[in-house]
């Protein structure tokens, strides 16, 4: 017992002065709130050049000629380089994975050579003194276009009169994948009722406030180069830059400084991230690239552009007995790199209707190129997609044989109680709490008393409606995502601690800060586990020549591996303190603890020594310390998951709406998140990352789209074209939380990034087809617009 | 674009009197932030709609990438590294501090100085009042009940009610 109890002194989660589960503030927050912050177009170094890039004005075009006369005698004018030249500094690069059988993609250069393939495909870069002058060079620069062919509308792009994109492909199928589960022609030949049903979820983007920048500098003299860069992941972009450039790995240094939002759009690597690295290297001097609204929404990745054809087998007694999707996305001339643009779909494929018992499940998905920006992942990767057709489903299947929303979601979703178990598709569920979470939401909604003011509404001609979607989420992976198909993005993240000479603690971790609170949660981690307070810890991230090698941060992963990195050095370092203050002390290190910042007794908290004392002593006076010993301040440890190729939360959405059925306008009466994302690091940024990744949700299923013609022009490039949330429109939204810690960790958690984005999608559309349901509409086509909700009622046509 | 004649402007930048020659075609957001190296403002639509550039120039919050720095001519500018070494917006950035009403801080110098104008105007603006007048200034990251939150909390102590309660 005596063994068990001291096992249980020194778990993470049961630390005194613990700061886990503690909403404290985030200590990067206060520069930002003074204006004192440093995002990457803040950096100006000296003789900076800044370059801007002449973009293809054409969905699909051949290039005949560029003529750069006149913009070479433009003022301030410093290079001006075309693809061809540019292939010579940086090799092409194919956006492929060898765990998605059979993906394939085309070279894709930094600049275009030969022809271009959407709108807005850097094809020339003009050096410059100043952005302006740059620019103005740009409008100089005659390019002789022959207009080619376009492939828009992803339905047709399979098509035997279409143009294929690139030849070597052969077609414009690049990647397809079908899995088939149970026995679905059984389920369906004998269920009570199939519903099908096509789904529509629509092509938008991050819109990163802050949109992409770049400040690239080579110093021929160390053979360095040096990348100011906004992104989430500076060691995957340290490895692409130098291969690509052909330089040293290690002597490419990538600097992350404060992230304007990124939401996964800057995951990935750019075609004129890489042109100003390029330059750079050329020019042996900085140059700058920042991205402006315009080019950020034509070359920022876009995602979600998916049509999916549904059918779902359900009894009378409300049993789901099968669930079958089509779905077909169109990805934009190029499988993004290195990610691949197969991801999203694969999401679809893996988990549309992981949440239920049911066993039989058919997915058919085919990803086509297109005349478009290039499409990737972004927030909640495939997950609003397959929550949307999920829920879809389940709700059709409800309506369809007359079952409350959440009676048909009680019988189906799997047990509380009987994992471990797999998806359909084989997928591992370690621990889920989809009944605890959605019993919470009924309460917190007060479900019977929704129903009851809608009934009420109805009677007086207010059309209410209540949503609800049960959702999981894929989070924490291994190196089952990237790595294992050849891509070199680190699975693992690392945490360095140092104890200083006046007994604070610096953090260096690999995982990265956007403004989720990354630091403050490592710096929680950090304090808990080594009993320090938090006003002595100091976290640093974001650069390659400073912190341990690391994936960064992307499905919701930096809190859950980038904090148990952190306990498990903090844990480490721990025990070399209390070692060499047992030898200062002449005590046996059993009996030490560390609290509050001193090294104290463990029986009872009393003080010996302070963690300054032992920095001093340690730094300074080494010689009072035995000849055969030497103090270790300083630990790095490294975590990724290996039972489980990666996580799972779980949760559910629901939600009150009025539409308005003479404006079609929706109008929220009540959102509620309930979620499972296990242990809970610090509350109020859990919960300020759900809200958040609501919004995200619900601005994308009901006001974001990418907007394109028949010439594959790109339509709505501005935000004042561009609809995105604003604060007048949206909701408050009460957050409730079931924890079911991983045990895979010891710190239990999760991750909670992404969680909100990829249930909100679903819950909206079944709030407002509930309201519509008595006048027989429906929508299943984002975004739900005014429009399309009066169409759906026949109010237009 | 050669021999673009530069325009002669005086102004005062949070309290310092700037004499400066610029472009006609510059910006007061590039202006601040290029030429003074007052990089608190921050452009992100370029277009007047995300307010992530907002300044005060005579006591009025405006758009800096709508205004043309050779407009400022004469005028008293206030960007938020003044507001905040003023104190104008310490307990707003409190506030937000405390309620986490910002994640990438991007839109947050902004949202601090539309806050503090509609709290000048307004003593007890309602949460739908606040949702109002912040519409002009996109969050893509908190979803904006934390900011709704965090002025109105800001609201109710400036006017030392107890009233404390969501509307």
């Amino acid at each position: 017992m005596a063994n068990l109890k001291e096992m249980m002194q020194d778990h993470i989660l049961d630390r005194p002065n613990s700061y886990i589960g503690k909403s404290v503030p985030r200590p990067n927050a206060k520069r930002l709130l003074a204006g004192r912050g440093t995002f990457t177009d803040d950096i100006n170094l000296p003789r900076q050049s800044h370059v801007a890039f002449l973009r293809s004005p054409y969905a699909h075009a051949e290039i005949v000629k560029i003529d750069v006369t006149s913009a070479e005698a433009s003022p301030g004018v410093i290079k001006i380089m075309t693809g061809q030249e540019m292939a010579k500094i940086c090799t092409p690069w194919v956006g492929v994975l060898s765990h998605l059988e059979g993906i394939k993609s085309a070279p894709q250069h930094a600049l275009a050579i030969g022809k271009a393939c959407w709108q807005g495909e850097p094809v020339v870069a003009v050096v410059a003194k100043t952005r302006s002058q740059a620019e103005d060079a740009i409008d100089l620069i005659q390019v002789e276009w022959n207009e080619l062919d376009v492939v828009v509308d992803m339905e047709r792009a399979l098509d035997s009169d279409i143009p294929v994109i690139h030849d070597e492909l052969g077609d414009n199928l690049t990647w397809q994948r079908n899995v088939d589960c149970g026995d679905v022609d059984a389920a369906f030949k004998n269920a009570d009722h199939v519903i099908e049903e096509t789904y529509i979820s629509n092509r938008h983007t991050g819109v990163c406030l802050e949109t992409r920048v770049i400040v690239a500098d080579y110093n021929p003299g160390e053979e360095q180069l040096t990348v100011y860069l906004s992104t989430q992941c500076p060691h995957m972009m340290q490895n692409l830059f130098a291969k690509h450039l052909g330089l040293e790995e290690h002597k490419v240094r990538i600097i992350c400084k404060d992230v304007g939002g990124s939401f996964g759009v800057k995951v990935h690597s750019y075609p004129d991230e890489y042109a100003t690295a390029a330059l750079a290297y050329c020019l042996k001097r900085p140059v700058k690239f920042t991205a402006d609204r315009l080019e950020s929404f034509t070359s920022d990745i876009h995602a979600r552009d998916h049509r999916i054809n549904t059918k779902i087998a359900v009894s009378n007694e409300g049993e789901i007995q099968a669930f079958e999707i089509d779905d077909l996305t169109g990805i934009g001339p190029y499988s993004v790199y290195p990610r691949t643009s197969g991801i999203e779909v694969n999401q679809v494929v893996n988990l549309t209707g992981g949440q239920y018992k049911n066993r039989n499940y058919r997915a058919q998905a085919r990803v086509v190129l297109q005349n478009k920006s290039p499409m990737c992942q972004y927030r909640a990767v495939g997950h609003p997609v397959l929550t949307l057709i999920t829920e879809g489903m389940v709700d059709d299947a409800a309506r369809r044989i007359g079952m409350d929303p959440l009676e048909i979601r009680r019988k189906n979703l799997i047990p509380d109680d009987s994992y471990p178990c797999t998806a359909p598709t084989g997928l591992p569920f370690e621990k889920l709490s989809h009944h605890a979470c959605l019993e919470k939401l009924a309460k917190m909604l007060d479900y019977d008393a929704l129903q009851k003011d809608k009934r009420e509404a109805r009677e007086n001609g207010i059309y209410r409606g209540i949503g609800v979607a049960t959702f999981i989420e894929v989070t924490n992976p291994g190196a089952t995502f990237y790595g294992i198909g050849g891509a070199a993005i680190s699975a693992q993240d690392g945490a360095t601690l140092r104890l200083d000479a006046k007994g604070n603690l610096i953090v260096e971790i690999s995982v990265t800060e956007q403004g989720q609170g990354a630091e403050a949660v490592v710096a929680q981690c950090a304090a808990t586990a080594m009993g320090i307070s938090l006003d002595k810890v100091r976290v640093i991230t974001g650069d390659t020549d400073v912190t341990p090698y690391g994936g960064g941060t992307w499905a919701s992963r930096a809190a859950a591996i980038g904090g148990e990195a952190t306990v498990q050095a903090g844990k480490a370092l721990k025990k070399n303190i209390i070692e060499v203050a047992g030898i200062m002390l002449q005590a046996d290190p059993a009996t030490l603890d560390i609290y509050n910042n001193n090294v104290v007794d463990k029986s009872n908290n009393t003080e010996r020594i302070s963690l300054e004392e032992v920095g001093r002593i340690c730094y300074y006076r080494p010689d009072t310390l035995p000849k055969d010993y030497q103090s270790e301040l300083v630990v790095t440890r490294h975590y990724v998951p290996k039972q489980f190729p990666f996580a799972f939360t779980n949760g559910v959405q629901g939600c009150y709406v009025e539409v308005d059925t003479n404006t079609g306008f929706v109008k929220f009466k009540k959102y509620v998140v309930v979620e499972d994302c296990g242990t809970v690091i610090n509350p109020q940024l859990v919960d300020e990352q759900i809200r958040g990744g609501v919004i995200q949700g619900l601005g994308g299923a009901l006001y974001e789209e990418c907007l394109y013609n028949s010439e594959g022009q790109f339509l709505n490039g501005t935000m004042a074209d561009y609809l995105v949330p604003m604060a007048v429109e949206m909701p408050d939204i009460e957050v409730g939380h079931v924890e079911t810690p991983t045990l895979e960790s010891e710190l239990g958690a999760k991750g909670a990034g992404e969680a909100g984005t990829g249930g909100a999608p679903a819950v909206i559309m079944n709030a407002i087809n509930d309201a519509l349901s008595p006048l027989g509409g429906k929508v299943t086509r984002q975004p739900f617009t005014p429009e399309r909700i009066l169409m759906a009622i026949g109010k237009i046509t | 674009m050669d021999n673009i004649e530069q325009i002669k402007i005086n102004t005062v930048v949070n309290g310092e009197k700037v004499e400066a020659f610029v472009e006609p075609r510059l910006s007061l957001v590039d202006f601040l932030r290029n030429e003074l190296e007052l990089t608190g403002s921050h452009v992100g639509c370029e277009h007047g709609v995300c307010g992530a550039c907002s300044i005060q120039v005579d006591g009025s919050v405006v758009r800096g990438c709508l205004m043309l720095a050779s407009q400022a001519d004469g005028a008293d500018v206030i960007s938020i590294e003044g507001a905040s070494d003023a104190g104008i917006v310490a307990d707003l950035q409190k506030a937000f501090h405390e309620r986490n009403a910002l994640q990438c801080g991007f839109c947050t110098p902004g949202m601090l100085l539309t806050s503090s104008e509609l709290l000048d105007q307004k003593k007890n603006p309602t949460r739908a009042e606040i949702r109002e007048y912040l519409s002009g200034n996109y969050c893509r990251c908190t979803g904006y009940e934390a900011i709704i939150d965090a002025v109105e909390t800001v609201a109710i102590d400036r006017a030392g009610s107890s009233h404390n309660g969501k509307s």
